[in-house]
């Protein structure tokens, strides 16, 4: 495979004038770089047509223009928010400085800002809850997806809870974890806000499943040979998973992981929301029970955003995958 | 005084659910520390299930096998086995696919360097220290081969174990591949058990060849003495008359005597032609 790669690079650089090549090089621009533009050129024209011609009770569905305004409109926000919450700081640290000067023995107290949170903050929240939450659903699916995949007793005794419980939606979990959460995680002075708590259990219960199964599979469909090679070697049971069946099973895992990553972006948006937890669907939400003008040119920012940063999850993933996978056939789709 | 591998009596009898398939029937075989034995048989005949049994990847039946006075039981590297398809590691480059075995192997008798040492001797053997750090992706089949032998000859077996080790490979580098394992076997003087389909490797290569029946119940047809000079090189052999005559007679074995009648298979589609044509 590498080799034909440089050979074909070689070949590329030796007649790199050629009107063969130039055609091909124009064309490959062509597919890589025109066509998904063209793409979008005629989508955002069939939305901002189909977007003209639908009046709501808060006025006309936003197109293309009103979401960019938005955009600019969300960042201000969040600078004067920032610039506030400096000043904020700023007034406090002055107040104490005047206190200490007065009353040498004051105890200064420091008291955290308490503004709104803004867009960004939100995209931070979810962002973090997210990539918690799967990080949990990774340290348990992956050794549970192990085992299940080596013992077939196991598989057949676990198999039919992980079917039960793969396709429940986080809605229904959410009410019991939130009663768990608020039951279980007592502490004077918690680490963890409750509501991220309660997001993060929710993501890695409704996450877990996809790369549980993946994993087993993976692990289960060997190649024979391999495993006879550590037959004939005595492998040990812990050596023959880490230098056989973990290697083996990498790009099954991956699989796995970037299907539960795509789940779990989509389970925190609606946690965030039925919860009111903090983070991106909160600011669905609450944009929705504003009902302002601007209400709906900030749901539609808020989606679109939403679609970005989970194909940037998506194709970090990839890259990832790329990066630590033997497997280098692995398609980008 | 008892041979050095001794498969004796040896059935396998498979469970399907028609009910049990018997592979092997009664099979015997004795052999002798440094020899080289070519199995030979038509496919389906049970020669690659001998194999298993010998690796202890099969418990025969009926049974047992006996290597240097111990019965064999489970798998271990003292029989390493070269597979058909190299079974390299693919996320592991050539000298960590050997790496793996003489850890696994000598890790309590090698220091650290003496591993390195034997590691490059091994693949220095089978010509390979110029691509020890490839991945198997990116080297040739019969390069991949190659590195497969050094991993099983790593291992210093009493037995090495081949399944068809060059079945995969095309003619030219068969013939080259051949050619090296000759050059090995006359440094190492290993006890090898080969199966193969092809007839001119078989006689160019071993001491013995021993044919097998078919199956089902598949056992030891007939063994044949392979009585030449080494260390021999095809091109004067291709005139030599011993050699033909062996040829000739493995030939005979397995187009005359054991002739293989395959039922010719009518596709579905010709077959609804055909009637609807009457």
């Amino acid at each position: 495979m590498m080799s034909t790669v440089k050979r074909q690079l070689a070949f590329a650089r030796v007649d790199s004038f050629s009107t063969q090549n130039i055609v091909r090089g124009v064309q490959s621009v062509f597919k890589g770089m025109l066509l998904p533009s063209l793409g979008i050129v005629a989508f955002l024209i069939l939305w901002s047509f189909a977007a003209s011609s639908i009046n709501t009770s808060l006025g006309k569905f936003p197109g293309p223009q009103a979401v960019f305004e938005q955009v600019q409109n969300l960042y201000r926000e969040h600078r004067v928010e920032r610039e506030k919450e400096a000043a904020f700081y700023q007034r406090q640290e002055a107040r104490n400085e005047k206190r200490l000067a007065e009353d040498p023995r004051y105890q200064p107290k420091i008291r955290a800002y308490t503004g709104k949170e803004t867009f960004w903050d939100q995209i931070v929240t979810s962002l973090l809850t997210v990539m918690s939450g799967f990080l949990l659903a990774v340290l348990l699916a992956i050794p549970l997806g192990i085992a299940i995949g080596l013992s077939k007793k196991l598989n057949t005794a676990i198999n039919p809870i992980i079917q039960i419980f793969k396709p429940v939606s986080p809605l229904a979990w959410l009410p019991l974890v939130t009663i768990v959460v608020s039951a279980v995680y007592v502490t004077p002075d918690p680490m963890f806000a409750k509501s991220f708590i309660n997001s993060l259990v929710t993501v890695t219960l409704c996450c877990i499943w996809p790369m549980v199964i993946n994993t087993s599979v993976g692990v289960a469909s060997l190649n024979k040979d391999w495993v006879n090679v550590s037959k004939v070697l005595r492998l040990p049971a812990l050596q023959h998973v880490k230098k056989i069946v973990l290697p083996a099973s990498i790009p099954a895992i991956f699989t796995g992981m970037r299907m539960s990553l795509g789940i779990a972006w989509m389970v925190l948006i609606a946690a965030e929301m039925l919860a009111q937890n903090p983070g991106l669907g909160k600011f669905v939400w609450d944009e929705f029970q504003n009902g302002s003008s601007q209400s709906l040119s900030r749901i539609m920012t808020a989606v679109l955003v939403i679609g970005l940063i989970g194909f940037i999850l998506d194709r970090s993933m990839l890259q990832l995958q790329r990066l630590l996978s033997w497997d280098k056939t692995v398609e980008l789709r | 005084m008892p041979a050095f591998l001794d498969i004796s009596n040896i059935d396998m009898v498979f469970p399907t659910p028609t009910g049990n398939f018997t592979a092997l029937k009664s099979v015997n075989l004795k052999i002798e520390k440094g020899e080289f034995i070519s199995l030979i048989g038509h496919s389906g005949c049970g020669k690659s299930t001998v194999l298993n049994v010998v690796a202890g990847l099969y418990k025969a039946t009926l049974g047992g096998v006996i290597l240097d006075n111990k019965e064999v039981n489970a798998p271990g590297p003292e029989r390493a086995v070269v597979f058909q398809n190299h079974s390299l590691l693919p996320w592991l480059t050539a000298y960590q696919n050997v790496e793996l075995a003489v850890k696994q192997v000598f890790s309590n008798t090698m220091g650290k360097a003496e591993m390195v040492d034997w590691i490059e001797h091994n693949l220095r053997l089978v010509h390979m220290d110029h691509a020890m750090h490839k991945r198997p992706d990116e080297i040739s089949g019969g390069m991949k081969q190659r590195v497969g032998i050094a991993r099983a000859l790593a291992m210093q077996p009493q037995v090495l174990l081949m399944d068809e080790p060059f079945g995969a490979l095309d003619a030219l580098t068969r013939a080259h591949m051949q050619d090296s394992l000759m050059e090995i076997q006359d440094e190492l003087n290993n006890t090898v058990i080969m199966i193969t389909h092809d007839v001119d490797e078989a006689v160019l290569l071993s001491d013995r060849i021993v044919m097998m029946s078919n199956g089902p119940a598949a056992t030891v047809g007939e063994i044949l003495d392979v009585n030449l000079e080494r260390p021999r090189s095809r091109l004067s052999l291709a005139e030599d008359k011993e050699y033909n005559r062996l040829r000739s007679a493995v030939l005979t074995f397995l187009y005359e005597k054991q002739r293989k009648i395959e039922p010719i298979k009518v596709p579905k589609e010709n077959k609804a032609a055909l009637s609807s044509a009457s």
